[in-house]
């Protein structure tokens, strides 16, 4: 594979567990781990713990560099990873409760305590993998790749462990998505309600845990965090619903493993941690711009179709005001200057005002209106008035100040509630203007 | 007694020093402002910066990399801040996604070959190379320093440094009091003529410039921990900004000398070899921290749960004086001692604590109040009954309401007003 070219059946290959064991044994891993990752991730998000799993990941460190002194005077050769990693998650569970004691008997906010865990139990953990370098050289080779990851020595052991931590994470999340979301969105009223919260929280603490220690071998304990928060972050963009949520997540962390994992196979010397990182943030972008709904170009559209009804209104009202039919080219740019409109955004609002049909023509004299087009002003202008009135009759503002706020207003009054104004102002014996235009006069 | 090796220590701890003190003075704002995260965000993502710088100029030239870095952690604010505004996600996942990534992306161009065959590795940005600034040549004893020669001999690091914290102080200095309003108020700041956005920018690219300043000598994690641990200790010492800076600066030449003395000299008194500076000075940061917060005079474990300790007793102690006036009250005399301990609900060593300093009489298994008790107990009584007036007269609480909060509120100890009367139960007011 030292080759530049890549042919495309080496590529299909890689793709489909083809190309030797130990290749498929490291993308079947790093998948079912992006996985798990990915479902027990979104509780994190969901409870504003992403930052408390980074603390817990770097304070796994000095565990890992303990557990290997230990299992080195207990006289074990290799090194042995179940009690690695059984000293990471000692030691990553020491961190989390530090949080804890600092967050509940100190002054210091929670990022301060994430901060000090963070830096002092990592800087704990490199004193020991020094001492360790230095002092018990034989077999203390690999101790880094806890902190870069090294998917290359997963084994098919560790497959199994993967293998197993997903399926825990799938049944969990099946068996308890109830109470993990009532516990996320409102912990007190699941007290008051009576669910046992400090369990369950507890619980979601644990399986973080899990992962966390996990992933430390295959993308190691710095960039964990991505796998555990880069998948939910990116699927909260395409769904509110929180099952979909959780499985959006497991996708998008699957995929992302998977995809980088093979592309870490296919060329030379690219670490899989840091390439299955990179994807899922390509993952992210997709999602924050792409999606649907909460998508980035999403809500710009929708937000300037908006801009462009209100700014059709403000146009259309000027017939009313003005009493034509044709409203004066002169009289268009006047209101341009004022509300700041661009050229681009005037070029867009009389495409609209076209396609809607409220103009006919641009012609020299203005901009020509259809009898739809007036009638939309005259509504408009109406439905300002008749909230003016409203707002000076029954919510007692001063005449001087209702003009701002109802200027916002009018553009969103359900015809139900005009008639209700209607209503309620005819009550008061008030003159509200008709509903159907007055006859345009002359050139006005 | 291990001796200090000029030539090994000297340049290795003034780096220590001055990154620590850099870091420090500015890592109170960053606490206050609840941006100590920001620094973590930062000092990951200046990998892929100084990644690219080097791959730019081919060489390890300290500029390019400064620029390279300093770029990077411009770039990871603004990215920050761009994912959380456009799409509305939680401010710390946020930082998650733009470190992690960044960090990612770094990794894989150090491992690109054309980084491969000079020496910049991941593990340098991470724990740093202080043990290589040990100066060769040095003279052995400290009269020798003072001339010439020494100032040539300077490591390019420490003297950056040296720039880095002098410009964090000097910063920190003039800018106190404008910092101060911004921190904690920053709409009152804007209001009043100093722009708190462009003091934030300020102080984050300030926080960048250290970050970067500090990487080579002391490495990334440490310089989390300077920024945020001796802000954090000195923050529970004392309220006041002012203090809480010179503190800070206090404890992180602390950390620094005696975290580094815990790398090099404590392994050599055990035979064993040094072990990695940068790390046994986070460590000793966590150490100092914990001391701070154990032990501090004003808000510390110790202290809180002696007050805490002092406060039970004196309450137990007037709650008895008053179980004791009532039952006077009543014509009881002598009250048995079962029934006083039964009432107390487990304060039962104040007792004998009463009977000693003469409060109290006993008489077989009964006790009384002395004259001295009984001036006691009337105080208490009298602000208990006084309250329950108040909070039915002033504050329209019904009468079978206010037993409870003056239960609470008789133990303050407030001069009472002259007033005689009844109180709400009709008893009389002592």
């Amino acid at each position: 594979m030292q080759s530049p070219g890549l042919s495309i059946s080496e590529i299909v290959e890689t793709l489909t567990f083809q190309s030797g064991f130990n290749t498929n044994v490291v993308i079947l891993g790093t998948t079912l781990l992006g996985f798990a990752s990915g479902i027990i991730g979104v509780f994190a998000l969901l409870r504003k713990r992403a930052l408390m799993t980074d603390a817990l990941s770097h304070a796994t460190l000095p565990g890992i560099a303990i557990a290997f002194l230990a299992a080195q005077s207990l006289g074990f050769q290799r090194r042995s990873i179940p009690i690695l990693l059984i000293g990471a998650t000692i030691s990553g569970v020491i961190g989390i409760v530090c949080i804890q004691f600092i967050l509940r008997h100190t002054r210091l906010r929670e990022d301060t305590a994430i901060g000090i865990i963070l830096s002092v139990f990592f800087g704990a953990g490199i004193v020991g993998l020094s001492y360790v370098q230095s002092n018990a050289p034989n077999n203390s080779a690999g101790l880094n790749a806890f902190i870069y990851g090294q998917a290359a020595t997963m084994s098919s052991s560790d497959v199994i462990l993967m293998g197993s931590i997903a399926v825990i994470a799938v049944l969990a999340t099946l068996l308890l998505l109830k109470e993990f979301t009532l516990v996320c969105f409102n912990d007190s009223f699941a007290k008051v309600d009576g669910w046992p919260v400090s369990i369950v929280d507890l619980l979601m603490m644990a399986l973080v845990v899990i992962v966390t220690v996990a992933g430390l071998q295959a993308v190691g304990l710095i960039l964990v965090v991505a796998m555990l928060i880069i998948p939910p972050v990116s699927a909260r963009f395409w769904t509110d619903r929180v099952w979909k949520l959780v499985l959006i997540a497991g996708l998008i962390g699957a995929l992302s493993a998977y995809t980088g994992s093979v592309i870490s196979a296919l060329l030379p010397r690219k670490p899989a941690g840091a390439v299955i990182v990179l994807t899922s943030g390509v993952f992210f972008a997709l999602s924050m711009f792409l999606a649907p709904s909460r998508g980035v170009i999403a809500a710009s559209i929708r937000l300037l179709r908006i801009r462009l009804r209100i700014a059709g209104d403000h146009v259309l009202e000027l017939s009313h005001d003005l009493n034509v039919s044709t409203i004066p080219n002169q009289a268009f740019d006047e209101l341009s200057r004022i509300r700041g409109w661009s050229l681009p955004l005037r070029w867009l609002l009389l495409r609209a005002l076209k396609h809607d049909d409220s103009v006919v023509r641009l012609s020299n004299d203005g901009l020509v209106l259809s009898a739809k087009g007036v009638a939309r002003g005259h509504r408009v202008a109406r439905n300002h008035m008749l909230w003016e009135q409203y707002l000076v009759s029954y919510a007692d503002i001063a005449p001087s100040h209702v003009d701002w706020s109802v200027d916002q207003v009018e553009h969103v009054l359900s015809a139900r509630l005009v008639a209700r104004l209607e209503q309620e102002l005819a009550k008061q014996g008030i003159d509200i203007p008709p509903a159907t235009p007055m006859k345009p006069g002359g050139a006005g | 007694m291990i001796a200090f090796d000029i030539g090994l220590d000297l340049f290795p701890l003034l780096a220590a020093t001055l990154a620590s003190m850099g870091c420090a003075v500015l890592g109170n704002f960053l606490v206050l402002r609840k941006l100590s995260l920001m620094g973590d965000a930062i000092s990951h993502s200046v990998l892929p910066g100084l990644v690219i710088a080097f791959l730019v100029t081919s060489s390890r030239n300290p500029i390019g990399m400064m620029i390279g870095a300093g770029i990077a952690g411009v770039l990871t604010v603004l990215l920050v801040e761009l994912i959380k505004k456009l799409g509305r996600v939680e401010s710390g996942a946020a930082m998650g996604v733009v470190f992690s990534v960044l960090f990612a992306l770094g990794v894989l161009l150090i491992e690109s070959e054309a980084v491969r065959h000079i020496d910049l590795d991941a593990d340098c940005v991470l724990h740093g190379q202080l043990e290589t600034l040990a100066w060769y040549g040095a003279p052995d004893t400290i009269p020798d320093l003072f001339s010439s020669s020494t100032l040539r001999a300077i490591p390019r690091q420490v003297l950056t440094l040296l720039i880095m914290a002098a410009l964090a102080l000097g910063f920190i200095g003039v800018f106190f009091k404008e910092l101060r309003i911004s921190a904690f108020d920053p709409e009152l700041s804007t209001t009043q003529g100093y722009n708190a956005s462009f003091l934030h920018i300020a102080l984050m690219v300030l926080v960048a410039g250290v970050t970067v300043a500090s990487f080579e000598a002391v490495g990334s994690i440490l310089v989390i921990a300077m920024l945020i641990c001796p802000a954090a200790s000195a923050r529970m010492l004392t309220d006041k900004l002012s203090t809480q800076v010179i503190l800070s600066i206090i404890i992180s030449i602390l950390t620094a000398v005696l975290g580094y003395i815990g790398a090099s000299v404590l392994p050599g008194l055990f035979g064993r070899d040094a072990v990695n500076a940068a790390g046994s000075i986070s460590v000793m940061s966590g150490v100092l921290l914990t001391i701070a917060i154990i032990g501090s005079p004003s808000r510390g474990l110790i202290i809180k749960t002696l007050r805490n300790r002092a406060l039970e007793t004196q309450i137990a102690r007037e709650d008895l004086l008053a179980f004791l006036y009532r039952a006077h009250e009543q014509g009881e005399q002598y009250v048995p001692v079962n029934r006083v301990l039964r009432a107390m609900q487990g304060h039962t060593r104040v007792l004998p604590k009463l009977i000693k300093s003469d409060l109290l009489e006993s008489r077989d298994d009964t006790v009384s109040l002395s004259e001295l008790g009984r001036t006691k107990a009337r105080d208490v009584i009298r602000r208990h009954r006084l309250w329950e007036h108040y909070l039915v007269d002033e504050a329209g609480l019904s009468p079978d309401h206010v037993h409870e909060p003056a239960e609470t509120l008789e133990h303050i100890r407030l001069d009472p007003p002259d007033f005689s009367g009844e109180d709400p139960h009709g008893k009389t007011i002592p």
